[in-house]
């Protein structure tokens, strides 16, 4: 603190205000910190947009030719072929095709990414529905009406979050076998709903905690009943509420990979166990993995940016506001 | 009331006349409860344009009617319809909660009695008492489990508390532009533990990796002697290094919301009794900061006890049982062993140890926020 500043305390703010070196500094170590964390991130893009052999070279090349052959390989299944009988093959139709026949290669086939990366959408807006659906309606409850045990019931809620995901999946497991739910979306779609509910209730309660009574109290003098002043006056005002509590539970559900990795190995797989068993001639495909990992990650990247004034909330279960 | 205005119809009520308000709330509860006999005003468009005449009106008719209602009929009534609504509202919640997670529980506290093996679902299940319990508790492997997860919580607390309340002290400073890349260090916390911890692999690979490259140039180790995961040593710090990369910007968030709840006039009190910024930051700053640096601890100490996904696609828990945290082993013995009774028992063995040491630490954390 200069001694020119602290002889002008006049206005509030202008001892606590930091002095401008200290910004200056504060400022150049956190961005620091943000690129260095920022490397791996966007490691991952630069290898998926390099040549299998760029990809591996060493030093790690941070200049080179951008190739499409990470989401040709991505997204196909190839096999080796002769010179030969490459050359006599009519023209390459589209981009991969040429890109495949450089390495000696034709397309086989489509590769599973495309199925599992459709499992993972269809089990994370499913089970996001689902989820915030019951959540909204238990977190009103919650928030409106005297629960007998309301706050043990909210503590049992929370708890069925702590266990860990590999205990539960041992009769999980079991008892999917005997409903025939292993390996299907539904089966998944439950689970996740069931594991994402928790955190539904606990911060739909607090988005619904905050908007006063007195709304629905006016409205119920008004002649609505408590399921028309729910429906009219409550949803609306919670909208935002509901939007960012349902985009934790997808972002949740998306990322999971405890639960998919045990309880789905074919038709219900989703995108987190698929994407490490990309594989090429020779090991990982790193160009391909890297490809992969990049279109999972877009969504989340966006979804994080517009969530950025809630993440506070949604990470500590509505404990901390603002 | 604003937000409201316009779409809700019927007469407005007095906000001048506060009192009048009281007095009328509790009567149309009781209106809304017995529509057939008072016909409140409907929620409908013509209603909206109904003016005070008839807002008397009503009143007058609520008056009656509240008049000729006992008092207990009316509270039974309410009691019943909104206690109806609340469970209408909850049960769904506690169904699905009770049929996919707590119906598990108790199957498994019940296998953990057990012999059974999921790969013989046809071999007698012979009930063996306590065994798997006393099996589980002396098992040196699962205690070698134990103290891994122990060194890799204690490690990943201690580095992400340090770096991300470090971090939240310097954004704290709002130099400028510091909204955007605080979005920026947040990133790493949303994406997939799994899907990223998989490529961490590819960043660790000794020959071609960045980060082993990265390491050789600022340290000149060659970069075949900087083998992360292959390594005895270096392994469980590897999974430390990704862990805390990974989740320091969940501290540093809970941080900011603890720096930012400190109201300027304490420092402006200390900076007119001159207590010095070392005195300020651990008078101030450190303790009022503290029942949410306990709570992002709380959060990261559950959350990594139960780690799972990055570790086993790291390293899978090698090389060797070195980073072989308590979910690997469970996996391996669930999973791999099919010994499902002494899994489940294990299983059990660790929600217990969460659920004891979240409650302790509660505790623990509710005591300091009434300091």
């Amino acid at each position: 603190m200069s001694p020119a500043k602290t002889t002008t305390v006049n206005t509030a703010h202008s001892v606590v205000e930091p002095s401008a070196r200290s910004k200056r500094i504060a400022g150049t170590l956190v961005i620091v910190y943000a690129l260095v964390t920022m490397l791996p991130l966007a490691w991952i893009f630069l290898t998926s947009i390099k040549s299998p052999p760029d990809s591996i070279s060493y030093p790690p090349k941070i200049l080179f030719t951008p190739s499409i052959e990470g989401y040709c390989n991505l997204f196909t299944t190839r096999t080796r072929q002769t010179p030969e009988y490459i050359a006599s093959l009519p023209a390459p139709d589209g981009v991969c095709d040429a890109v495949t026949r450089q390495r000696n290669m034709v397309i086989a086939g489509p590769s599973n990414f495309l199925p599992r990366f459709t499992n993972s959408l269809i089990i994370a807006f499913g089970s996001t529905f689902l989820a915030v659906g019951l959540g909204t309606l238990a977190a009103y409850g919650f928030s409106r009406f005297k629960v007998p045990m309301a706050d043990d019931l909210l503590f049992f809620i929370l708890s069925t979050r702590m266990m860990p995901p590999i205990a539960v999946a041992i009769p999980i497991y079991l008892m999917y076998r005997q409903l025939g739910l292993s390996d299907t979306a539904l089966g998944m779609m439950l689970l996740y709903t069931a594991v994402n509910v928790s955190l539904a209730v606990w911060l739909l309660k607090g988005f619904i905690d905050e908007i006063p009574r007195e709304y629905e109290e006016a409205a119920m003098i008004d002649g609505y009943s408590r399921l028309q002043a729910f429906r009219k006056v409550v949803l609306p005002q919670a909208t935002t509420g509901i939007a960012a509590t349902a985009i934790f539970c997808l972002i949740f559900a998306w990322n999971e990979y405890a639960f998919a990795s045990l309880l789905t190995s074919g038709s219900a797989q989703t995108a987190p166990p698929f994407i490490p068993t990309i594989i090429g001639e020779g090991g990982q495909d790193w160009p391909a993995v890297a490809a992969g990992t990049t279109i999972f990650l877009v969504p989340i990247l966006v979804f994080t940016i517009l969530l950025r004034k809630q993440l506070l909330r949604g990470i500590t279960f509505g404990a901390v506001r603002k | 009331m604003p937000g409201l205005e316009g779409r809700r119809p019927g007469p407005p009520t007095t906000p001048r006349d506060p009192g009048a308000q009281d007095r009328f709330l509790p009567m149309a509860t009781r209106l809304h409860l017995r529509p057939d006999r008072v016909a409140p005003f409907p929620p409908t468009q013509a209603s909206a344009r109904v003016t005070t005449s008839h807002h008397t009106l009503a009143d007058k008719a609520a008056e009656a009617a509240a008049r000729a209602t006992p008092d207990g009929v009316v509270v039974r009534v309410r009691a019943l319809s909104d206690r109806a609504i609340a469970w209408l509202f909850i049960a769904p919640t506690i169904v699905l909660l009770l049929a996919i997670n707590i119906f598990p529980l108790f199957w498994a506290i019940y296998l953990s009695f057990t012999n059974f093996r999921a790969n013989r679902p046809n071999a007698e299940v012979k009930n063996v008492g306590l065994g798997n319990y006393s099996r589980v508790l002396n098992d040196p492997d699962i205690w070698a489990s134990m103290q891994t997860t122990a060194h890799f919580v204690f490690w990943t607390i201690l580095l992400q508390t340090v770096i991300g309340f470090a971090l939240a002290y310097l954004i704290d400073r709002k130099f400028r532009g510091h909204a955007f890349w605080t979005t920026l260090i947040l990133i790493p916390m949303m994406l997939s533990p799994a899907v990223v911890g998989n490529f961490w692999r590819f960043l660790y690979e000794p020959q071609i990796g960045l980060f082993a490259y990265a390491v050789s140039f600022l340290t000149g180790i060659p970069t075949s002697e900087i083998q992360m995961l292959g390594s005895v040593n270096l392994a469980p710090w590897a999974i430390i290094i990704v862990d805390t990369w990974m989740w320091t910007p969940y501290v540093m968030l809970i941080c900011l919301a603890g720096l930012r709840s400190i109201p300027d006039y304490i420092y402006e009190a200390a900076e007119v009794d001159r207590a010095s910024n070392w005195r300020q930051f651990w008078s101030i700053t450190v303790p009022m900061a503290l029942p949410f640096i306990m709570l992002a601890v709380l959060f990261r100490g559950i959350e990594n006890f139960k780690m799972f996904d990055m570790v086993n696609l790291l390293t899978g828990g090698g090389p060797g049982s070195t980073t072989e945290v308590a979910s690997i082993t469970l996996k391996r013995d669930a999973f791999e062993a099919w010994a499902t009774g002494r899994s489940s028992a294990f299983a059990i063995v660790l929600f217990v140890a969460v659920f004891g040491l979240a409650n302790i630490y509660v505790k623990a954390l509710n005591r300091v926020k009434q300091r």
